[in-house]
């Protein structure tokens, strides 16, 4: 009972900032708007234009533009201490291609990027094709797109109970995918522990999340497809398959990009999985939570800003790409 | 005329990723005709394949949260079909007992809402007040600061972590607070809004901002008055999106947060919670579940907002 009655004062002391900072935040906003819309004749245009994009601008200079300048001046210095850091040029980025540590995290990262985006646009599409005009359809649907839903840390937890091992002789399984394996007469393994295919079971969860997101893109870009085309195509004689790879897939060519792209952003800045799975031992670190533990556990600023650079490098040309066929997708409607 | 435009506008939101069902417009005779042709009965069957092994997990898991501490600890969730049992009082235990060594999620699920309703208003709304300047006030230099901030997308967040930590603990010394949780996901939930909220705004009619405009209307007042009516679908879409993106997220928690329970939201404790795994197997199901409550009810109540706000916004981050 006491614990309660301990719950409700948190709770309301929780909500009572969280109300002053709503009406902080109004009431600046407010008067801003207030002003511009109060503006004395001369310069009204500016004050009012001010008072729109001021506070994004403000904001966005503040805590993105300047950060990210800053993030790429910190990767050429030594980490911070008391007495400031020295200059070392290239010396992290030597670090990170000469750590064998490291060089398993900058590995791993491209073995997820390979396989993340294909693995799941493959399963969406086939998904996406199998259901198309089903009975059931919306249903089907959401029972796939649901892990889109949910944290990262939560498919974690998920598949952490599908993948936990209990040695033989001292308990049951509690894990489905060792019970599978003791019902068809094999050990158990440590799925998570056992480097290098430890990394191919944390790509499972992020492939399980992103199919869902593949399949939905896909399956609105197969209705799109004119059902004329798809009818002549079977008068010509084609077959199902032929109809799906000549047909079917040159008219979806633009979403595919989209989705192939959007994930491999997604998975490139992969960091939750990794973290409440594993932690980023047993060899299984990626580049986004090597940055983490560099910068925030070890104070490694260097370090830690450098892993972020290559990050953004890695990320940059594909987001470039992606924006340019949505543009261009966008122009053909 | 308003509720036209409305639902012009509406449609322009959801082109660009072609989510809206086309076929519904066409003849039903030759839907029917190829409907035929192409659902076979070993196409149904891998369809239900698929959806069972994706809706396993799941499954499992919430199977998990109702069975004893005991049952969780020592045997698999299928036993349940074997012998079946239903309590609730993991849930109770992990939500209500207070102390260092427990779950404590009641606090933490608090702070989970602490964080992401303001974090969900204060983008959406300074995004939608820049992304009007930007589609309806003309002004010098416009065009090249609205590209600017659509690049600002190619920043990751692992960019800004470092130096924006510094603001907050040496400059603000707020690091640890909600207004520094707050004020982190505003800023890198601004460029995505703006960009969203401007290719919806800018689609609204021009006649009706000019007749506005015509009868003497200053900004502000098109602003409260013609461009929050017509945008309140694309708000919500963008705001469901913006609220689940932060009440999901992890890593500015665990760098902005502090990590106690007194900012720290519901993900940073699950993934303490996770590192522990044979201290604490028999909370983890539960406690996990009330983290996935909230986004499952957003999820099957308001799914059309929902999957156009994540389709939407799915570079984010």
């Amino acid at each position: 009972m006491r614990g309660l009655s301990a719950f409700w004062v948190d709770f309301f002391e929780k909500f009572g900032i969280m109300f002053i900072g709503l009406a902080a935040f109004a009431a600046v906003v407010g008067l801003i708007l207030f002003l511009a819309d109060r503006a004395p004749k001369k310069g009204r245009d500016f004050l009012q234009l001010a008072a729109f994009v001021g506070p994004a601008l403000v904001l966005l200079a503040i805590g993105l533009v300047y950060p990210a300048i800053r993030t790429t001046t910190l990767a050429f210095f030594s980490r911070q201490t008391a007495n400031g850091s020295d200059f070392v040029a290239f010396d992290n980025f030597v670090w990170m291609f000469t750590q064998p540590d490291i060089l398993i995290t900058l590995g791993n990262t491209l073995i997820w990027v390979a396989l993340v985006p294909t693995l799941s646009t493959i399963f969406g599409l086939a998904y996406a094709v199998f259901i198309d005009k089903s009975k059931g359809e919306k249903l089907l649907k959401s029972l796939v797109f649901m892990p889109m839903a949910i944290s990262f840390v939560g498919a974690g937890i998920i598949w952490r109970f599908m993948y936990e091992y209990r040695e033989v002789g001292f308990s049951e399984q509690i894990g489905l995918l060792n019970q599978v394996l003791v019902w068809l007469g094999q050990s158990p393994q440590q799925f998570l522990v056992n480097s290098p295919f430890n990394t191919f079971f944390l790509i499972v969860v992020m492939v399980w999340i992103q199919t869902g997101f593949a399949m939905v893109l896909l399956s609105a870009a197969i209705k799109g497809v004119p059902v004329e085309i798809i009818e002549a195509s079977r008068l010509d004689g084609a077959n199902a398959w032929q109809q799906f790879w000549n047909v079917t897939v040159p008219g979806i060519r633009g979403t595919l990009v989209v989705v192939v792209t959007t994930i491999s952003i997604a998975t490139l800045k992969v960091f939750d999985i990794v973290r409440a799975m594993t932690g980023g031992n047993f060899d299984t670190s990626v580049i986004a939570n090597e940055m983490y533990t560099q910068a925030f556990n070890r104070g490694e600023t260097g370090y830690g800003s450098a892993l972020a650079v290559v990050l953004f490098l890695m990320v940059m040309p594909i987001v470039i790409y992606n924006v340019r066929v949505m543009r261009k997708q966008k122009e053909i409607r | 005329m308003s509720t036209d435009a409305a639902t012009a506008a509406e449609n322009a939101l959801d082109a660009p990723l072609g989510q809206k069902h086309e076929a519904a417009t066409r003849e039903p005779q030759k839907m029917r005709k190829v409907k035929q042709t192409l659902t076979s009965p070993w196409a149904t069957f891998a369809a239900i394949l698929i959806a069972t092994l994706w809706t396993i997990p799941t499954f499992g898991l919430l199977v998990s949260s109702i069975r004893t501490p005991t049952e969780i600890r020592s045997n698999g969730w299928w036993n349940i079909f074997v012998s079946p049992s239903f309590t609730l009082q993991n849930y109770i235990d992990v939500l209500t007992v207070q102390g260092t060594s427990s779950a404590n999620l009641g606090s933490y699920f608090v702070n989970s809402l602490v964080i992401a309703i303001p974090a969900a208003l204060f983008p959406i709304i300074l995004a939608t007040m820049a992304a009007y300047a930007f589609a309806w006030i003309k002004f010098r230099g416009s065009g090249a600061l609205f590209v600017l901030i659509f690049a600002l997308q190619i920043v990751p967040l692992q960019m800004a972590l470092i130096p924006l930590l510094q603001i907050f603990s040496e400059i603000l010394g707020i690091s640890g607070t909600f207004p520094a949780v707050w004020i982190a996901h505003t800023i890198f939930g601004l460029p995505l809004c703006i960009f969203l909220l401007h290719n919806f705004i800018s689609e609204i009619p021009g006649e009706v901002i000019e007749a506005a405009r015509v009868d003497g209307a200053n900004h502000t007042q098109i602003f409260f008055r013609i461009v929050i009516p017509l945008s309140l679908p694309a708000l919500a879409s963008i705001g469901i999106f913006q609220f689940l993106w932060v009440w999901n997220d992890l890593l500015v928690a665990l760098v902005f947060s502090g990590g106690t329970a007194d900012v720290a939201p519901l993900t940073q404790r699950l993934a303490e919670l996770v590192g522990n795994f044979g201290r604490n197997t028999e909370r983890l199901p539960a406690a996990a579940f009330i983290s996935l409550i909230v986004p499952l009810i957003v999820f099957f109540s308001l799914q059309r907002y929902f999957v156009r706000g994540l389709l939407a916004g799915s570079t984010k981050g």
